[in-house]
């Protein structure tokens, strides 16, 4: 089969691959007909993440039909079955995936060890993003493997296009997790920084949820313009002092609750000096993210408010105003995201036409166009936001 | 299972036997300019290491004894250059160069004068500083271009709404979710205020 395959740093192929086999009762094997490249993504191809190895196939947004099953589903999921594919792989059955945190699935990751040392206790089983997640091959692919496909996959009607579900695959249980863990309130002030993918995401979920007002931070007016044509006020961070037109919106007080959709990979600028520090510390190995974004959170957020952080980060960050934080008694919340928690609502969302998460498509290709198309969405050129890849 | 922290660089080394493996590789979306940035960035770092530990030769083939300390500065400015031309800046790393290449022929122009003995090194020396300053800066005018934002089309997005029934009637569309008690926070001002004692 074709699939996307990481070769190092910036450098990803097309390649011919051997397909994927069942190995276990609660496999199944998917037909992709639809997967999208995700901002995390960016990371491993700008190879932050560790633990990739040549030779790894990309991808952790995908749908398609089950072509193939294991023996042990117990009647769960059955050829032609349409799903799509969270990129968290779960047992559904550890402690943790009873409380409903699969993003910590305790099973999952067949390469535990690895993430124990990383991370002090390892962490779900994941497509596609290294092997401190499991090195599961991801599903940018022809065809995918899902193991502990019964707990795992989300089954969808037929009728409904592709591009209308594909994103229940992540960033729109993303989105709406950076939302709900904000628990906002109808007199909320909701500021999001960054308007990509997820940030659209989480804009219109926190638009749905019932926000007084959503702030949306960024410096691509193509992204803001898309953020406003979803009710949002917006804030160019090339134009405006954020914290200035924040507080001004607040009447002096800060937003309620922050949203960092950006992660690890702020945008640097000589306007905001912590992030040239912050990149050239990157560059000599001496920290893994940029966390302009999260001083900004802090520094700006209303006491007694809460941080949502969506966004990846991979290691070590450095300069964090815990002082700040901790005096204004603020909340923070995070993590990699239990999208099995979500799907079945969001899904009932959809159908119901409350939202239409292909808004966000602005580029369709064939997969064989993928590595180029890397290549546009990380260079953002052609007012690329989103791309979806059609194997 | 194989220790990958040992074996960074090694493809199927920890990879599960079950997994796709490589039978046939397509085209890389790292392109030519971006492959030529890579060979510059080494061979900076490698004339900077040079330049760095054995400044005496350097300045002995070229009769400019004495300009040691300048050569191991230049080395300094040779690394920094290679590092960022190996990184995602490498429009940033390959810019460095050429102004470096620039800086260097000045220096080297100094050595030309008519007494000194190793003046034909300082002639080769000259043809292969502009040779590789022509190859910086076409990689650098290459990758700037190709890696710019300003390709393609600028579209607007003003419609993508993402709301079917439209915006006005998606404001709190879906107040009907009840946030999971573990994901609770300060509850609103009003709620508390109605349970506030009066004083």
């Amino acid at each position: 089969m074709r699939a996307l395959v990481w070769h190092g740093k910036e450098d990803i192929r097309c390649d011919t691959v051997t397909d994927p086999e069942i190995e276990d009762g609660r496999d199944v094997i998917v037909k992709v007909t639809s997967c999208a490249i995700c901002g995390s993504d960016l990371h491993l191809f700008h190879n932050l993440i560790p633990a990739m190895l040549p030779g790894d196939v990309m991808g952790h947004e995908t749908m398609g039909e089950v072509v193939e099953t294991g023996r042990g589903l117990n009647g769960k999921l059955k050829k032609g079955d349409r799903v799509v594919v969270p990129f968290t792989i779960v047992c559904g059955e550890c402690d943790q995936c009873k409380r409903g945190y699969f993003s910590v699935c305790q099973k999952s990751n067949r390469k535990k060890y690895l993430a124990d040392k990383v991370f002090g206790h390892g962490t779900a089983g994941l497509f596609g993003y290294s092997h401190l997640t499991g090195g599961y091959p991801g599903g940018q692919a022809e065809y995918l493997r899902v193991p502990f496909a019964d707990s795992t996959v989300q089954k969808v009607p037929e009728g409904i296009p592709d591009e209308k579900l594909l994103f229940l695959s992540d960033i729109f249980p993303t989105g709406w997790q950076a939302a709900v863990q904000a628990d906002i309130q109808p007199t909320d002030t909701v500021a999001v920084w960054g308007c990509g993918p997820v940030g659209q995401m989480t804009i219109r979920s926190a638009i749905l949820l019932g926000a007084e007002q959503v702030v949306a931070i960024d410096h691509l007016p193509e992204r803001l313009e898309m953020a406003e044509a979803a009710g949002a006020i917006t804030i160019n961070f090339e134009e405006e002092n954020v914290v200035e037109r924040l507080n001004e919106l607040t009447g002096g007080e800060g937003p309620e609750k922050c949203i960092d959709c950006i992660g690890m990979e702020s945008h640097v600028s000589l306007s905001m000096p912590d992030t040239v520090y912050d990149r050239a510390k990157q560059i000599f190995m001496a920290e893994s993210d940029r966390p302009h974004v999260l001083r900004e959170m802090i520094y700006v957020c209303r006491p007694g408010g809460l941080i949502s952080i969506p966004g990846v980060y991979g290691g070590l960050s450095d300069k964090i105003p815990m002082g700040a934080a901790m005096n204004k008694g603020l909340t923070f919340r995070m993590g990699q995201t239990h999208v099995q928690r979500w799907t079945a609502d969001l899904l009932r969302r959809i159908e119901e036409d409350q939202i239409d998460p292909s808004f966000v498509i602005t580029h369709e290709a064939p997969l064989d166009m993928g590595p180029e198309m890397y290549r546009t969405f990380r260079d953002k050129q052609d007012s690329c936001i989103k791309v979806v890849l059609k194997p | 299972m194989t220790n990958i922290s040992l074996l960074p660089g090694l493809p199927n080394i920890a990879r599960s036997e079950g997994d796709p493996k490589v039978l046939r590789s397509g085209p890389s979306s790292r392109g030519i300019p971006d492959s030529i940035a890579k060979g510059l960035g080494w061979f900076s770092l490698g004339l900077g290491l040079t330049e760095l530990l054995a400044p005496m030769r350097i300045t002995r083939t070229l009769g400019m004894e004495g300009k040691e300390a300048l050569v191991r500065a230049y080395g300094a400015r040779e690394i920094g250059s290679g590092i960022l031309s190996l990184s995602i800046d490498k429009k940033l790393g390959l810019w460095s160069r050429v102004a470096g290449d620039g800086l260097d022929i000045a220096t080297v122009m100094t050595a030309l004068r008519p007494n000194n003995p190793k003046r034909d090194n300082v002639v080769v020396a000259l043809a292969l500083l502009l040779g590789i300053t022509a190859i910086d800066l076409i990689d650098a005018q290459a990758t700037t271009m190709r890696h710019s934002r300003g390709l393609g089309r600028r579209r607007s997005y003003r419609d993508r709404t993402g709301f079917p029934r439209g915006v006005q009637a998606s404001r709190g569309a879906a107040r009907d979710f009840k946030t999971p008690p573990d994901l609770r926070h300060a509850p609103p001002l009003a709620a508390v205020s109605k349970h506030a004692p009066t004083a």
